[in-house]
């Protein structure tokens, strides 16, 4: 490029000779270059920017690009980079503590329907109604030839009915993949596992959700995919679950009762190795809730866990386990049992007039209500409250099921005088059975305290200390004589030193005061009584016992002889060998050779 | 000297170029392998959940005892009850078994005569 002079001789000589200022000329000159090298840089400036916009504008379009490509396609899990195991998606399985199958899933299908897609609504319609037999034929062609676009015919068909629905040909009728839950056991264990339905369903998939007992407590535990479909165990033992369900069943029945309900735990771990509660219902088609009249009255209730009733006599044991924890008594004290015993109007009757005295052992072999009062006064209303409260009678139990807070115990609204009396023996004080098992358990295991418990656990409870190791050997040692020479003579069973405390309560009336035929008859049986292991606690709803001559209720023709039955069968399922004498020292000695 | 570095530069981008070509198509071997391998671990998963339920409704205690009950007269099955235990010498131990011969001695016509002769 020619570099323009900023001072050109040729114009300097001639604006001279023309007596113009040269300078002119060059500030002309220095302006121009000045306005070149401004052009110039703008344009490389103009030039830089464009390429840099242009920079930009393709990060971002490509940035752009790719979040609508994320945004658009479906998601798909990291191949390479995937830990653990992808598969198992599913909703976990529940098990017993042998880890047999208590529920499980299967793969099923769905059928849907989109009218618009089919050829003749009215053969398709009627075809349904042959293969479903809920469907009604008229119904299904309306919905058919009317406005809807998509409806489901049924959340979950078999293999069977699929082909079925295969061979209509319709090309409308679809299927969508649906995980069921299946409970293999039927009825077994019904009321724990409660049951499952479907949350969000889509055509490709359904969410199964837990509505009842275990189901719904551990539903977030059995949805979790971070466990890898690791089962959850309950303490429940199938068997025994089974075993005392038949044994139940066939007492309620010959008992004439309206209901029945046992607990059967561990008195060291607090397991519930079973739980029956009857009527009972088939979890994989639970039945819907009553609209009205009592819960109560229906096959949901849980009556093990919700049933909340005054359970009697079976009571006594404690007041007369706290006396002898105070040092108030001892199982040979005599204490005064001439009745009746007044209070105020309230006046306190026995079965039978005992006479004037009984030793503390035979008030709960022979269940004076007067006697346990007596002991129950020297307790105190406190004393007596804060024992019971720690054995748990005062809060939920901590079972783990949805439906535990729903059995809360009733509890006088001022425990008087009089309160401190009747609970004594097991009135004024409502409680379930699981709370009455939990009581037994801590009572009798020595002494601590135990939480009752669904989930299968690997060692004893560590609770505080409710009574001493003495006192507790001493209540089991009572207890054993209720079975051997009192109320509960029925309750022997060979070779298990069962031990137990009946309890017959009259029920209370809706409209107030007690029924005077209809009761709670109760059994808290322990076995073996020399070294507690296991807690069964049998209760009927309304039994008559009609072979002899007058109709008999008391818990001791009613509930012990079913708990019999119950502890003959279940003891040797449990591995608890009998306790048989033998009339001569075994002849066999066993040596290595 | 400067042109053999180029060249040699040139050269190991071909090399690192054609083997990264190489792994890429490797994975990509390796990960559709993982993917079919998932599929056979799903559907044997799934196959495996189908025989569990199976078993287990098959085993189910109210059709457990109803067999039992049918079949009785072929298998004489009863609940489990306390009789069932005895105690140790009430169990017949097997016999014990014939030790093996080792002085085998020869029972014949001959033999026999000899020892009626023998006084032994």
């Amino acid at each position: 490029m020619t570099r323009t002079p900023l001072r050109p001789l040729a114009h300097i000589l001639k604006a001279r000779s023309r007596g113009e200022n040269p300078d002119v000329i060059e500030a002309e000159n220095t302006r121009m270059r000045h306005e070149q090298d401004r052009d110039k840089a703008r344009s490389r400036a103009e030039g830089r920017l464009l390429v840099l916009g242009f920079g930009f504008f393709f990060a971002f379009a490509v940035i752009g690009g790719r979040m609508g490509v994320l945004a658009s396609t479906e998601a798909e899990e990291p191949r390479a980079a995937a830990v653990g195991n992808p598969i198992i998606g599913q909703r976990a399985d529940i098990v017993d503590r042998n880890g047999r199958i208590l529920a499980t899933n299967l793969d099923t299908f769905s059928l849907y329907a989109q009218p618009q897609e089919m050829v003749d609504p009215q053969y398709a319609a009627e075809q349904l109604a042959v293969i479903f037999p809920e469907m009604e034929a008229e119904e299904l062609v309306e919905d058919f030839t009317g406005s809807r676009k998509f409806l489901w015919l049924r959340r979950q068909i078999s293999p069977e009915q699929m082909q079925m629905v295969h061979d209509i040909g319709s090309p409308g009728l679809l299927f969508g993949p649906r995980e069921m839950r299946l409970y293999p056991n039927g009825p077994v264990a019904a009321h724990i596992l409660g049951g499952a339905s479907y949350g969000r369903e889509g055509v490709s998939s359904a969410e199964v959700i837990g509505v009842a007992g275990v189901e719904a407590r551990f539903d977030d535990f059995l949805r979790d995919p971070a466990n890898e479909g690791a089962p959850l165990e309950l303490s429940i033992d199938l068997t025994v679950q089974a075993a005392a369900e038949q044994v139940l069943a066939g007492g309620m029945s010959i008992m004439n009762a309206k209901g029945a309900a046992s607990v059967l735990m561990d008195v060291h771990t607090g397991e519930i190795i079973s739980m029956v509660s009857l009527p009972d219902f088939d979890p994989n088609n639970r039945p819907q809730v009553l609209t009205s009249g009592d819960q109560a009255d229906s096959p949901l209730f849980n009556r093990a866990l919700q049933g909340v009733y005054e359970l009697g006599s079976v009571f006594k044991i404690f007041a007369v386990g706290q006396a002898m924890e105070l040092g108030l008594i001892n199982p040979n004290t005599l204490i005064n049992t001439r009745g009746p015993l007044e209070l105020g109007r309230f006046k306190i009757r026995d079965f039978h007039d005992y006479g004037a005295e009984l030793s503390s052992t035979d008030i709960i072999v022979k269940s004076s209500n007067i006697g346990t009062a007596r002991i129950a006064m020297q307790i105190g209303a406190d004393r007596q409250r804060d024992f019971l409260g720690s054995l748990g009678f005062f809060e939920p139990t901590s079972v783990e099921m949805i439906e535990a807070p729903g059995g809360a115990p009733l509890l006088p609204l001022n425990w008087s005088e009089l309160s401190t009396m009747t609970i004594s023996y097991g009135h004024g004080l409502s409680t379930s059975p699981v709370h009455l098992a939990a009581g037994y358990a801590s009572l009798l295991n020595g002494g601590i305290r135990v939480q009752p418990t669904l989930l299968r656990q690997d060692g004893p409870q560590n609770g505080e200390r409710v009574v001493r190791e003495d006192v507790s050997a001493m209540a089991a040692s009572m207890l054993r004589q209720v079975v051997v020479r009192g109320t509960a003579s029925f309750g022997e069973v060979p070779g298990y030193a069962v031990g137990g405390k009946t309890g017959t309560a009259d029920k209370p009336r809706p409209s107030g005061g007690y029924y005077d035929d209809r009761v709670i008859a109760t059994f808290a049986s322990v076995f073996p009584a020399d070294d507690p292991r296991y807690v069964l606690i049998v209760t009927l709803d309304e039994p008559v016992e009609s072979s002899g001559d007058r109709p008999r209720r008391t818990a001791g023709w009613t509930a012990v002889p079913i708990a019999a039955e119950m502890i003959r069968r279940v003891a040797p399922l449990l591995g608890l060998r009998p306790q048989i004498e033998s009339l001569e020292p075994i002849g066999v000695t066993l040596n290595s050779n | 000297m400067r042109g053999l570095l180029f060249i040699l530069a040139g050269l190991s981008v071909m090399g690192l170029a054609f083997w990264s070509y190489q792994e890429n198509y490797k994975t990509r071997d390796a990960l559709s392998e993982v993917r079919k391998l998932h599929r056979e671990i799903g559907a044997a998963h799934e196959r495996l959940g189908m025989l569990q339920a199976e078993w287990a409704y098959l085993n189910r205690p109210d059709r457990l005892s109803d067999l039992a009950d049918l079949n009785y007269d072929r298998l004489g099955l009863l609940p489990l009850m306390p009789d069932g235990f005895r105690s140790v010498d009430q169990i017949i131990y097997p016999l014990p078994e014939v030790l093996p011969i080792t002085n085998p001695i020869d029972v014949n016509a001959f033999t026999a005569a000899q020892d009626e002769d023998d006084p032994l």
